[in-house]
């Protein structure tokens, strides 16, 4: 057989069956031993948690409660709800039930974040690169997260299309997605935009470089928007109208997604930081007659808390991040409880897989700073992140009709001595601390297992190793014998990809999603932030 | 009735007053005069010393703790604070941080953490600190009243690369208007980064990950580490020499003469190291040379407990609120560790390895606290026992008499996410807790209604 390029397929064959066995090593020492945990639990079709303090966010408190949970739903809340036959008990006295966390603002599940080459990626959509098999899934799940935003980077005034998940871990990627959640596409002010902390060898600048250009890339891309929008409006009219033999406008998939936007079909999430950024937006989207779904970061929101309320738009914050570069310096943990007095819905979000991992800390820093209630507090990562993203119908409190999503805790959640018991999606527990550590030796044997294997595959095949390793070791050290390195070589420690370059560096290296809590941040890279 | 009591009475208000105008915003970033003498009545101590006091009183006087318990007497003249209701602890210090050193981490104008090169110990971080850090009064008001400003430890501000000898550890108050007035001890120990093996690395010249085989990994660790060696002999030689004084013929070198006091054993080591494999070197290495260790970092610790244990070594532990080192770590590696340690009678303490998340350090505590930690453990994490690793154990990090008065009074768990500072004293003096934060919080609640 020829292949288009007339070249012998057979001669191809070897090296392209080495190649693929060398895919299947790097997959196999890259797959998180963690595999068998991934599996998805059980749903019983009738779970009865009991003697909870149960924190409904809806209405109040109830002590020594009880929720009833059918088909992924929940199907009674109250004081004391007898078990029907066959129902799943959690006898969950002293602990404390709050509807699951949603994180209004993450990178996890992603594959990459970032198409940074164009100013306006809006083509570009989250929802094609979702990667059920990242840990930090199961690690938010495991702080009690059950639904979060996946955002694309911060790297381009108008960014990609995203979505909202489950953290159904152990689902495939298809199953992750929030049926009928709104989609949205991310947006992005300031320095990451006009790029002002980056610069790359050998790449010329881009255009915007300056807060005025950046304005001008959403009006220019909106105006196109406004017009490919009318010219498919005008054909679709003459095509009902029953005209013949019509060419219908060509597809623009940059614009699509920008039309959705017009049409209200799409969220727009918008990154931000200072205050003149933020008017600049609402500005240009009642210039076009859109609306800004929620300020991300939003960090000098509590400036201009008064016309984000007179704008509805919502506004998702950080807890207490600030000086990693010149935007956020004038950042405040007051602004949560700032703009949430002024009649803004604020959230807490994370943009970190880590600090995901304790948002009812994150909220509860609130209460400090500037006085919110318990109970506002609790609302900054559940009620109010629901609302932002349009689910709140389906999830945020804990009422009857509502999916059971659910996170349980063994101290009240706004505490920092708080440890999550129990995380429930869809009435399914999907993360079970008591499990988790039951498993931790079996996990242990599982790996040991999986390393002997490598260990004796790599054992087996002296000859195909030879010519890899002979390059580095053209010097040997004086007395060492190239051979005398194999065992050494095999530690599986030594084995292992090392993210660290520095041991004071950021545990998760300079291309993580985003993480502003390191000096000049990593995100400032990734330009998630 | 006589007169007496009613010219004392006259006089604590007259006191009070004094008081208030200590704390006025008006006199925001001041300390009280250092001669000014407090009580402190009717507080929950918790003097890190012992147990702890349900209904005492601590007397500060002349910058220091002049008496501290359940029975003892207000001298005359002093300042009351009723405490009823309220908790003193020790400040807490910090004790990895690179306060002063960078205001805005993305501006390299305002960082001054890293210098280049592979060797600088010579270089002091106090020579750098900024007194009029905005980070020093937000740091403060949560009740950290000492850090160790901690310069050449790597990350993004030295561009990706690093130093492998950092420079010289201040430990510095947070409070005082020139660097000397903040000094605890300007070379507190030597930064020493310890040289990783490493197979992948982030290259920034070409924005990519870059991969390489072990072997040549080894290969440059071992330069590395050999290069190191040849710092510790030469310096071990200088010191030599200068012991014989005049008599010795040497050209003065500046950065052996700093390593002298590392040498002779009178300055510890601050090693930073995750990886178990790297930290079992680290401690090989100084236990050949004699050297005094610290670990910093330590996220694999755990692995190598008993090793730490039986030499001695402590470890100023990385904040747990971050991602465990591997993949397939159970999900509370680094929350579940310090507790671990603590069975093993590992002493450490917790840093932020910050500047502007510094204000997370008791919230880092108390999450050890909820993976098993004994509370008293972790108080003592964030002040005493950091203050021992340090050599400063007899000045700070407990409420005895004697002791210099770093003091905060809280309003409940200083650990918890909800407690406020209200009162805060460095070296006896009260010191504002007023900052950069809240006066932005205060005029913008004051903004009028937009229209």
């Amino acid at each position: 057989m020829k292949t288009s390029h007339g070249l012998n397929a057979d001669r191809l064959r070897t090296p392209f069956l080495y190649f693929l066995y060398f895919l299947c090593v790097l997959y196999l020492l890259s797959f998180p031993v963690l595999a068998h945990t991934a599996t998805p639990p059980d749903a019983p079709a009738v779970i009865l948690i009991q003697n909870a303090t149960i924190m409904t966010v809806s209405h109040g408190t109830i002590e020594h409660g009880s929720i009833l949970i059918k088909d992924g739903r929940i199907a009674e809340v109250g004081q004391s709800i007898n078990a029907p036959k066959g129902a799943e008990v959690i006898d969950a006295a002293g602990q404390f039930v709050i509807p699951g966390i949603i994180d209004c603002h993450s990178h996890i599940a992603a594959e990459s974040i970032n198409e940074g080459s164009v100013s306006v990626s809006s083509m570009v959509n989250m929802a094609e690169i979702l990667n059920p098999d990242d840990i930090d899934i199961y690690r938010d799940l495991a702080g009690g997260v059950t639904a979060a935003n996946i955002l694309h980077g911060s790297a381009n005034a108008i960014g990609g299309q995203t979505l909202v998940i489950k953290l159904r871990w152990g689902q495939p990627a298809a199953k992750l997605p929030f049926e009928g959640a709104l989609p949205g596409i991310k947006f992005a002010l300031g320095e990451n935009p006009k790029r002002s902390n980056f610069s790359f060898p050998g790449q010329a600048k881009r255009y915007p470089a300056t807060r005025m250009g950046v304005e001008e890339t959403i009006r220019g891309a909106f105006s196109e928007a406004r017009d490919y929008k009318k010219t498919w409006e005008a054909y679709n009219k003459r095509a009902a109208a029953g005209e013949k033999n019509l060419i219908p406008p060509r597809r623009d998939l940059r614009l699509e997604p920008l039309v959705e936007v017009l049409e209200g079909k799409r969220y727009v999430h918008s990154h931000c930081y200072r205050e003149d950024e933020i008017l600049m937006l609402l500005r240009v989207a009642k210039e076009f007659g859109f609306k800004v779904r929620t300020f991300q970061h939003i960090l000098e929101g509590y400036k201009v808390a008064d016309e984000l309320a007179a704008a509805g738009v919502g506004a998702s914050t950080f807890s207490d991040w600030w000086a990693y570069k010149v935007e956020a310096y004038d950042a405040i943990p007051y602004n949560a409880a700032l703009m949430t007095r002024r009649g803004v819905v604020v959230s807490i979000n994370s943009d970190d897989a880590e600090e995901a991992t304790h948002l009812n800390q994150e909220a509860a820093k609130s209460m400090k700073y500037g006085g919110l209630s318990h109970e506002e507090a609790l609302k900054m990562v559940t009620l109010n992140p629901a609302m932002q993203l349009g689910i709140d119908k389906r999830v945020g409190t804990i009422d009857v009709g509502k999916d059971a999503d659910l996170a349980i805790y063994n101290h009240d959640p706004l505490s920092a001595y708080a440890v999550v018991q129990k995380t429930i999606i869809d009435g399914r527990v999907y993360f079970d601390r008591k499990r988790d550590i039951a498993e931790r030796s079996e996990r242990e044997k599982e790996k040991k297992t999986l390393i002997d294997k490598i260990k004796k595959a790599a054992e087996k095949k002296p000859e195909e190793k030879k010519p890899e390793e002979k390059k580095p070791d053209a010097k040997p050290p004086a007395g060492q014998k190239p051979s005398e390195k194999k065992p050494e070589e095999k530690k599986t420690e030594e084995k292992k990809p090392e993210d660290k370059p520095k041991p004071a560096q950021p545990p998760q290296g300079p291309v993580s999603n985003s993480d502003a809590r390191f000096g000049a941040s990593s995100a400032d890279f990734g330009g998630a932030l | 009735m006589s007169f007496a009591p009613i010219r004392t009475r006259l006089l604590y208000l007259l006191y009070f007053i004094n008081f208030l105008y200590l704390l006025s915003p008006a006199n925001a970033g001041a300390q009280s005069p250092p001669s000014a003498t407090y009580a402190i009545t009717h507080a929950k101590i918790f003097t890190l010393a012992g147990s702890t006091i349900e209904d005492g009183t601590i007397v500060i006087r002349d910058g220091k703790i002049a008496a501290v318990g359940a029975t003892v007497e207000v001298p005359a003249g002093a300042h009351v604070i009723d405490a009823k209701g309220l908790q003193v602890y020790p400040g807490i210090f910090d004790s990895i941080t690179q306060m002063g050193l960078r205001e805005i981490g993305a501006v390299s104008a305002t960082v001054d953490s890293t210098e280049t090169g592979g060797y600088n110990p010579d270089v002091v971080a106090a020579t750098a600190v900024s007194p009029s850090s905005e980070h020093i009064p937000v740091t403060r008001a949560v009740g950290i009243t000492e850090v160790l400003a901690v310069p050449g430890s790597g990350g993004f501000d030295s561009g990706g690369g690093g130093n492998v000898i950092g420079g010289q550890a201040s430990a510095i108050h947070l409070a005082g208007w020139e660097i000397d007035e903040m000094l605890i001890k300007k070379s507190a120990a030597m930064v020493l980064n310890w040289p990783a093996i490493e197979t992948q690395t982030f290259d920034f010249a070409t924005f990519s990950r870059k991969e390489k085989p072990y072997t040549e990994a080894k290969q440059e660790y071992d330069k590395q580490v050999n290069e190191l060696t040849d710092w510790v002999e030469r310096a071990r030689h200088y010191s030599q020499a200068m012991e014989k004084g005049s008599g010795a013929k040497y050209d003065r070198d500046l950065k052996l003469e700093a390593l002298a006091p590392v040498i002779r054993g009178e300055l510890s080591l601050l090693v930073f190291a995750d990886r178990s494999r790297e930290i079992r070197n680290a401690v090989e290495f100084c236990d050949k040379q004699n050297l005094k260790m610290i670990l910093a970092g330590g996220e694999e610790a755990y692995k190598v407990k008993d090793l730490l244990h039986s030499k001695g070594i402590p470890v100023i532990l990385r904040p747990m609120l971050s991602l465990p080192p591997e993949e397939d770590d159970p999900y509370d590696r680094l929350l579940s560790q310090p507790a671990e340690l603590a069975a093993a009678g590992v002493k450490f303490a917790f840093a932020s390895f910050d500047n502007s998340f510094a204000r997370r350090l008791g919230q880092n505590a108390a999450n050890a606290v909820a993976y098993g930690l004994p509370y008293e453990e972790a108080l003592k994490a964030v002040t005493i026992y950091p203050a021992q690793v340090f050599g400063l154990g007899d000045q700070i990090g407990t409420l005895e008499q004697g002791k210099l008065a770093n003091l905060i009074v809280t309003n409940g768990d200083l650990l918890e996410l909800t407690t406020d500072v209200k009162y805060l004293f460095i070296k006896g003096q009260l010191t504002s807790l007023d900052n950069r934060h809240l006066r932005l919080y205060e005029k913008f609640s004051k903004r009028p209604k937009a229209q």
